[in-house]
């Protein structure tokens, strides 16, 4: 069957259906739906205003909240730190300058940007999202075009409430078959960016199809589209469907009413036609996924947890086994070691990945009367004050104290060392974050990324585990 | 921003792939609120290294970054694009660069050169050995030469984003410009689209 010339992949319909101009030899303007900002990459771009006496165009699409320099362990104000709190409370001046609705540390709406937006209804299928932060892929999950982007592109969303972009490569992922019940998004994601490398997706967005997708939870398609960015794609979606739709319904900023019925009767729309053609093509089979914890200092970096740490001598490509070989060193690890068999000082649940309610149930069902390993260092860090209600109206906080855990306030914590949550120079950490660049969690720190399971395990055993390896 | 038309500068080799975001300017640097002074965290954690390349005396008037592939992947940080910047480079050359990095690079006039894997193998290699090379990255002819190396090669950019670099236009007053366009595309959106109003 021939392919029909105006068949579209979902990301080109979100995209074509918010060009505000579009001339030949120029990128097309897009108009933005939903801009999120935080204090960390704001700053200048609210300056850039000021020299310019440009207002903010659309506050009311406009949401900012205080997540990277938070402590979470006293999120009292105000912070010790002062050039953190210089930070924040230049968003909140510039905030209040320039009317924008602010989320600040300690109130219930606070949280890490990619969690607050789903969780208050206002990531909605269809619509374009930016944030100049790299994780804004997350909300591709509702079938949002959602990328991040720098400064001086902040400052032109605010401006203008749109922005000037070429029109990126399309590129599916699809991960047939069923999961294997030990496996969660997690391991998803990482076993894709191990497969298509760092730069695998450079130029591109990725749509996530497939059986095991449609499967899973908001929750853990947020997880996968949150690594896009780790696999150099501009974004990741997910078509939008019942899953969506019953997470959205009823939340504060959801349509309701007639709206509702509106909006579904548009967002079913929302789907790739089925002879529209990616310009490249991915196809794994999820059935015979395991546990995945990364090893070197890159997220392509990853290999199944039974297995042990590969050696440089086994990368085909010049250029990929001196980056392992700088990779292990770095990590303080000999090629061949048995992964279960490295001992782990610190064990961090949190993160734009895996910070949500459904990722503290986990966590929590693995740990529950169990204890620690003594001498490691623990700590769950809820997304959002949102996140941390629910836990503790479910008892998850008494379960994790219980074990020896930490139990903290929101903030985006020891995923970058931005706050008083650190690794120590040589540290390693099993964590459920999303990136273990060199000195990402604190100089010297050495990153595992792994699943909230497999972290929650690994506190238990004191070494790289699963929950099937506990007794 | 200033227009950026040819830089003719020797290079300093960074003969590692997938240089990510966090190791151009590590996060202790980005709780800064200004857009000056970041020259003094660009690498600055491998710079404690004396043997880092930053540090090697035979480099220390290069204006052209050379790195392997998968340069500027990661964080959004537009504070590496200014760390480079600022501490004196005005052109990177990678055979592929992360999207944000290299839109965050031509938002400031940082000119990301993109060459095949060969290219930039030679280039390295060649500056490695003769720090002395010559390069010129030519923005209006879109292309690369070091003539003593016998090397030479065309780079893409986009035709607006070249305009922009060679004139030096400032992105956001151009769009200003079609401020009536986005009224009109305002009016159309559905009300039912979530608003903080
Ligand atoms: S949790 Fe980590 S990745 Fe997510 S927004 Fe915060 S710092 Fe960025």
């Amino acid at each position: 069957m021939g392919r029909t010339p105006s068949a579209r992949t979902l990301s080109e319909k979100v995209w074509d259906r918010h060009v505000v101009r579009q001339a030949d030899g120029e990128p097309d303007l897009l108009f933005i739906d939903l801009h999120l900002i935080h204090e960390v990459t704001s700053p200048q771009a609210f300056d850039g205003l000021r020299l310019h006496g440009r207002p903010v165009r659309r506050p009311d699409l406009t949401v900012a909240t205080e997540d990277h320099n938070v402590p979470t362990d006293d999120i009292a104000w105000p912070i010790a730190d002062p050039v953190s709190r210089q930070q924040v409370e230049t968003l909140r001046d510039n905030c209040e300058e320039f009317g924008i609705a602010l989320f600040e540390m300690g109130s219930p709406g606070q949280g890490i940007v990619h969690v607050i937006g789903p969780e208050m209804g206002l990531t909605q299928p269809g619509m374009t999202i930016v944030c100049g932060d790299s994780h804004t892929s997350t909300h591709g999950a509702f079938g949002a075009l959602a990328f991040g982007i720098g400064t001086s592109e902040v400052e032109h969303v605010l401006a203008t409430q749109t922005l000037p972009q070429q029109r990126p490569a399309t590129m599916s992922v699809t991960v047939e078959g069923t999961l294997p019940v030990s496996c969660t998004a997690k391991d998803v994601i990482l076993a894709i960016i191990g497969r298509i490398g760092t730069g695998g997706g450079i130029g591109s967005v990725i749509e996530y199809r497939g059986e095991v997708v449609r499967s899973l939870s908001m929750e853990g398609r947020m997880t996968v589209c949150n690594m896009s960015i780790e696999a150099g794609a501009r974004a990741g979606l997910i078509a939008p469907d019942d899953t969506t739709f019953q997470y959205l319904e009823g939340r504060p900023n959801a349509p309701a009413g007639p709206a509702w019925e509106a909006a579904l009767d548009d967002w079913r729309s929302l789907r790739s036609d089925d002879d529209a053609a990616f310009d490249t093509e991915v196809v794994i089979d999820g059935s015979d996924l395991v546990p995945h914890v990364s090893w070197g200092t890159n997220p392509a970096q990853v290999a199944p947890i039974d297995g042990a740490v590969p050696h440089p001598d086994g990368f085909a490509e010049a250029s990929s086994r001196d980056a392992a070989a700088r990779a292990l060193q770095y990590m303080g690890l000999a090629p061949n070691t048995p992964f279960k068999e490295i001992p782990v000082d610190t064990v961090f649940i949190g993160s734009c990945t895996n910070s949500r309610i459904e990722d503290l149930r986990v966590a929590a069902a693995v740990v529950d009367g169990r204890r620690v390993r003594p001498g490691m260092r623990a700590f769950v860090v809820p997304g959002s004050g949102a996140v941390k209600a629910q836990a503790e109206a479910e008892g998850l906080h008494e379960v994790f104290k219980a074990a020896g855990f930490d139990w903290r306030e929101p903030g985006c914590s020891m995923c970058l060392a931005m706050n008083p949550d650190k690794l120590s120079p040589g540290e390693r950490c099993a964590s459920t974050s999303n990136r273990n660049f060199e000195g990402r969690q604190g100089k010297g720190g050495r990153t595992h990324l792994v699943s909230p399971a497999v972290a929650a395990a690994t506190a238990v055993a004191g070494a790289f585990a699963t929950p099937g390896d506990l007794r | 921003m200033k227009p950026v038309r040819k830089i003719t500068a020797t290079a300093l080799p960074l003969d590692r792939s997938d240089v990510d975001t966090d190791q151009i300017i590590p996060s202790d640097w980005l709780k800064r609120v200004e857009r000056t002074g970041f020259e003094r965290g660009l690498f600055s954690e491998w710079r404690e290294d004396p043997d880092f390349v930053l540090n090697d005396p035979r480099f220390s008037e290069a204006r052209i970054l050379i790195a392997g592939p998968n340069f500027g992947t990661g964080s959004s940080r537009e504070h590496a694009v200014w760390a480079i910047q600022q501490y004196g480079f005005e052109a990177v050359v990678s055979p592929r660069f992360g999207d944000i990095f290299r839109n965050n690079s031509t938002k400031n006039g940082l000119v990301p050169v993109q060459v095949s894997a060969d290219t930039a193998r030679s280039l390295l290699d060649c500056v490695a050995t003769e720090p002395a090379t010559q390069i010129t990255v030519d923005v209006e002819r879109l292309t690369l030469s070091a003539p003593a190396a016998g090397i030479s090669a065309e780079f893409p950019l986009e035709g607006a984003v070249q305009h922009r670099l060679l004139e030096g236009l400032d992105d956001i007053g151009l769009t200003l410009l079609h401020t009536e366009d986005i009224t009109s595309f305002e009016d159309a959106r559905p009300a039912w689209m979530p608003s903080l109003a």
